[in-house]
């Protein structure tokens, strides 16, 4: 049962990466608003992303997502200041974990 | 044979970040595999096959309600529902990898995704295998995370909590960079603007698929605009 069932998940998920590829093959031409949608979706995937990865805050409540959004903004003014990806990332992780042991 | 290693040394660089947050997150999922009883070699083949960071944190939830399949297999299609949107992306750039693009398709995770569509590597490198080894190196970090978080156990989680948030920053840094390289923002903050809205009406567990639909229409709504100015 164990089996079936991770299989079922695994198959699954490539299913999920795999369906756009199998409704619009190489072979042909994709329709012009794909493509138009293909090329203006990466900021807003990444910017959806983000929020997803910040889902399970809760601004209502203590500490009110103040270690995530300190994280983030940090990582942002870094990369806006410096430029340099590994200084902007390592930053904003430290300053994260460093408040989620401290509040 | 150097073409190849040329797009290995290139590629290797850009996954530094993602060595860091897949790591940590995959050991956090391997400690909670432990628990459940599974192997070592169980929970390196699942998340071999899987490799899927959000949905096998869920799975191990949804054993909790009995092995049900049908019910994995719903699941699935709304955490994963996202991964749509990356192939849509990832059509042009794919086209022509031949035997590599199973593979390629097969390793489109959140961050793998992140990286592939953001980077232009130098015009000497060989595209197709730069793409490849970055979801290569990806692959193997999520698969030695996950079997050592088995190995190792609870006492490295309690001392790395929290440095999954590598991969938030590594969106953040992506975006800015995006940012910065499109003259097209208001799009963005648009779609920005109705994920979080989503998230408040529809909740952190069912909100993804709404705000997916509230994009497209967003770059729907658009593009007649767009149309018009040329």
């Amino acid at each position: 049962m164990k089996i079936i069932f991770w299989l079922t998940i695994a198959s699954t998920t490539f299913l999920t990466r795999l369906l756009p590829f199998l409704i619009f093959p190489e072979k042909k031409e994709t329709p012009q608003y794909i493509e138009y949608l293909g090329a203006l979706l990466p900021n807003a995937i990444i910017g959806m992303l983000i929020i997803y990865c910040l889902k399970d805050i809760t601004l209502t409540s203590y500490p009110y997502g103040f270690p995530e959004l300190c994280g983030v903004g940090s990582t942002a003014l870094l990369h806006l200041w410096k430029n340099n990806t590994l200084l902007s990332i390592g930053g904003g992780s430290v300053i994260y974990m460093l408040l989620i042991r401290l509040i | 044979m150097s073409k190849k290693i040329k797009a290995l040394k290139a590629a290797f660089p850009y996954t530094l970040p993602i060595l860091t947050g897949y790591l940590f997150l995959g050991m956090a999922w391997g400690v909670l595999m432990h628990e459940q009883g599974y192997p070592l070699w169980a929970t390196a083949l699942i998340s071999f096959l899987t490799y899927a960071g959000a949905m096998q944190f869920i799975a191990v939830n949804l054993m909790a309600l009995g092995f049900n399949p049908l019910y994995a297999f719903l699941m699935t299609l709304m955490v994963n529902a996202r991964h749509l949107f990356y192939g849509l992306v990832m059509l042009e750039k794919f086209k022509g990898t031949q035997r590599l693009k199973p593979y390629l398709i097969f390793g489109l995770t959140d961050e793998t995704f992140s990286l592939l569509c953001s980077i232009k590597p130098a015009p000497e490198i060989n595209i197709h295998w730069f793409m490849f080894f970055i979801t290569l190196f990806n692959h193997l970090y999520w698969v030695v995370g996950c079997a050592a978080g088995t190995l190792l156990g609870h006492f490295l989680i309690f001392n790395t909590q929290g440095l999954d948030f590598v991969l938030t920053s590594l969106f953040t840094v992506i975006f800015i960079n995006q940012w910065r390289a499109s003259h097209e923002h208001f799009p963005t903050l648009l779609a920005l603007g109705a994920t979080i809205l989503c998230r408040m009406i529809f909740g952190p567990a069912n909100f993804i698929i709404p705000a997916m639909l509230a994009i497209i229409l967003i770059l729907f709504l658009k593009k007649p605009m767009e149309v018009r100015e040329n």
